[in-house]
């Protein structure tokens, strides 16, 4: 990356910040991130961020909790050791599966959750001693950052992010190991 | 925004319920061509004319059991010169048409029923979302009352073809049809009572459709909210009502089909096949009336939350089916298990298709968020849970009343013409009595601007 600076706009108000955002991509700047305390509505659409496919997961991770629920009970309950445990008829899958539901459904949601909330972590980078990545505290509390990158053009974005209303605009050089 | 029944629509439902009542008469007809004089030759022709996959599939089960009671009982006495399985069979035989009025009959009422709760939910909830969608709520609604009439006076006409506890001296210590069982329930159980229930039932159901009705047209022309307040009163109070006779309701007009069997889970049960049926209803209907562009403030997303409950009610409908089935399944308590036994055995394809009609189809369609947006794809589904909602009903009637005779011919096909054309052509009138889009509901600005 040879744009090391960056200009960090910071704005007070999330209805402010949106039309900033819609300003700075009619002039066709690209936003590098935006930070915010809490999810403001429409802001991915606002930065045409892609639509997350974290649901399309979580689907195939629920396929695979089925599968191993049917797999681990087909074996465990009826070929390893078909047992006449109360009068069940364990001599097919199908023919004891009601009380297989239960299970099944169960692994089912947890493998569907759990490991969707993994990949969720895994694609945004959060661990337990991961370095906060923040560029200005304020921004946890009540202050929205936009920042953008710099490519000698550092006047005319200073004058266009004025006009969208920041409060504050600070250029910073970007500190490449923060990542 | 004014609505007018086309007359293509008052044609075809027309049509329908004509088409429907030939097939209705026909059907009475045909199954009381069957008589005890020819009952004998009729049963020896179906054997050996239907040949053998019939014979053996479906016969070879009950055969067994209708033999060996034979023995214990009456062995081969006659009655009226016939046998006790040739004088079964010819309940069976003449209960079909009953029961395939009586089905369909329900079906068309528990949809209006359903739709009737939702509104009343939509209300006590102060939904933001579905205000735009009450009129079309409330045109369905008006078919509560008529339907739950036609349903009182089948099973009234039908009487002991559909309701084995209505039988001659079923009550009566001594009599040959005397069922301790029965007559242990007769206090609950017997005819005046069922039609003075049914009726108080119908009653509350309808006084409620009426005065919210009332309420939310006055609600247009009015200066303040006071007709809305009412609205909000009158249906946080009926759905308290609803809950109990709808679980009542259940009991009676179903569920006594079948009067030695008994499951607690059973209201519930009904109440979410009608729950879900109604709100496929409202879809349906809305994007019909949509697609002729009278619902300019209907949008993607009403649309979306519809089939999210379509989605949502039709695996409440599966957890509910599979904990009543599952639970009588594991304990296999005889005198419970029989109701599953019978359907299991003589109902294979029905018992176990509705089920991938009203939940694995759903389930996989409109899990889907963007699915849920595409017109056509909740139509689709929509239709496929009808379907299924009507073949649940359906499995929940005919095996007391016709057993292992069941089929899905003419006099069944003619009956859901028969309702259904009436269904619209009162849904569809009452549609066109109001103004499709209710105004000055103080939620109405922001249903108009849902957005999911």
């Amino acid at each position: 990356m040879e744009a090391s600076k960056v200009i960090h706009a910071i704005y007070t108000d999330d209805d402010v910040l949106m039309s900033a955002v819609k300003k700075v991509k009619a002039e066709r700047h690209h936003i590098e991130e935006i930070y915010t305390p809490f999810p403001v509505h429409g802001l991915d659409k606002a930065m045409g961020l892609a639509p997350t496919r974290i649901a399309i997961t979580s689907f195939m991770y629920g396929c695979v909790g089925l599968t191993v629920a049917i797999v681990m009970m087909n074996f465990i309950m009826i070929k390893d050791w078909p047992q006449d445990i109360g009068g069940k008829p364990s001599f097919s899958y199908l023919e004891n599966m009601p009380a297989f539901v239960p299970i099944m459904f169960e692994l089912t949601v947890f493998f569907a959750a759990h490991l969707m909330v993994i990949t969720f972590y895994l694609r945004s980078r959060m661990w337990p001693f991961k370095k906060a990545e923040n560029p200005d505290p304020r921004t946890t509390d009540d202050h929205f950052l936009m920042e953008i990158a710099v490519h000698n053009n550092e006047s005319e974005l200073t004058s266009l992010l004025k006009d969208t209303g920041a409060v504050e605009i600070n250029i910073v050089d970007k500190d490449e190991d923060a990542h | 925004m004014e609505y007018k029944i086309s007359n293509r629509l008052r044609i075809g439902a027309f049509i329908l319920m004509i088409l429907g009542a030939i097939g209705v008469a026909s059907g009475f007809y045909s199954s009381h061509e069957v008589n005890e004089g020819n009952i004998t030759e009729y049963l020896a022709n179906e054997h050996h004319g239907h040949g053998d996959a019939h014979a053996t599939e479906s016969h070879g089960e009950s055969h067994g059991e209708s033999a060996s009671h034979g023995e214990d009982s009456h062995s081969n006495d006659a009655h009226g010169g016939m046998t006790e399985h040739e004088e079964h069979a010819l309940h069976q035989i003449h209960n079909r048409p009953y029961s395939a009025l009586y089905v369909a009959a329900f079906f068309f009422f528990m949809i209006a029923l359903g739709v009737l709760a939702f509104y009343a939910i939509q209300y006590a909830a102060q939904a933001g979302w579905s205000p735009v969608l009450f009129r079309i709520m409330e045109g369905i609604t008006s078919y509560v009352l008529p339907g739950g009439l036609i349903v009182l006076a089948i099973a009234f006409v039908a009487d002991s073809h559909l309701f084995i506890w209505l039988k001659e001296g079923m009550t009566v210590e001594g009599h040959e049809n005397y069922d301790k069982l029965v007559a242990g329930k007769a206090s609950w159980l017997n005819k005046p009572w069922f039609f003075i229930r049914g009726l108080i039932f119908l009653g509350g159901w309808s006084l409620y459709r009426y005065f919210s009705r009332k309420f939310s047209i006055a609600q247009d022309n009015a200066n303040d909210n006071r007709n809305f307040k009412k609205n909000f009163r009158i249906s946080a109070a009926f759905l308290v009502f609803y809950i109990y006779t709808e679980s009542m309701m259940s009991w009676d007009w179903i569920m006594s089909v079948d009067p030695h069997w008994f499951s607690t889970l059973f209201g519930w049960y009904v109440f979410a096949s009608m729950f879900v049926s109604g709100i496929t209803v409202i879809a349906m209907v809305t994007i019909y009336l949509k697609s002729k562009g009278l619902l300019e403030f209907v949008n993607d997303s009403h649309i979306h939350d519809l089939a999210k409950f379509m989605f949502g009610i039709s695996i409440f409908w599966t957890y509910l089916w599979f904990s009543q089935f599952m639970l009588i399944w594991y304990s296999n308590i005889p005198e419970e298990v029989t109701y599953f036994v019978t359907r299991i055995e003589d109902y294979k394809l029905p018992f176990f298709g509705m089920l991938a009609m009203n939940f694995i189809f759903p389930l996989l369609l409109l899990m889907n968020s963007d699915y849920k947006r595409i017109n056509w794809f909740v139509i689709m589904t929509g239709i496929v849970i009808l379907c299924g909602h009507y073949i649940d009903v359906f499995n929940m009637i005919m095996p007391a009343t016709v057993g292992e005779r069941w089929f899905i011919g003419v006099p069944e096909i003619s009956s859901i013409l028969l309702f259904g054309g009436l269904f619209l052509f009162i849904v569809f009138t009452a549609l066109g009595k109001a103004p499709l889009l209710a105004k000055r509901n103080p939620f109405m600005k922001e249903s108009e601007h849902f957005h999911y």
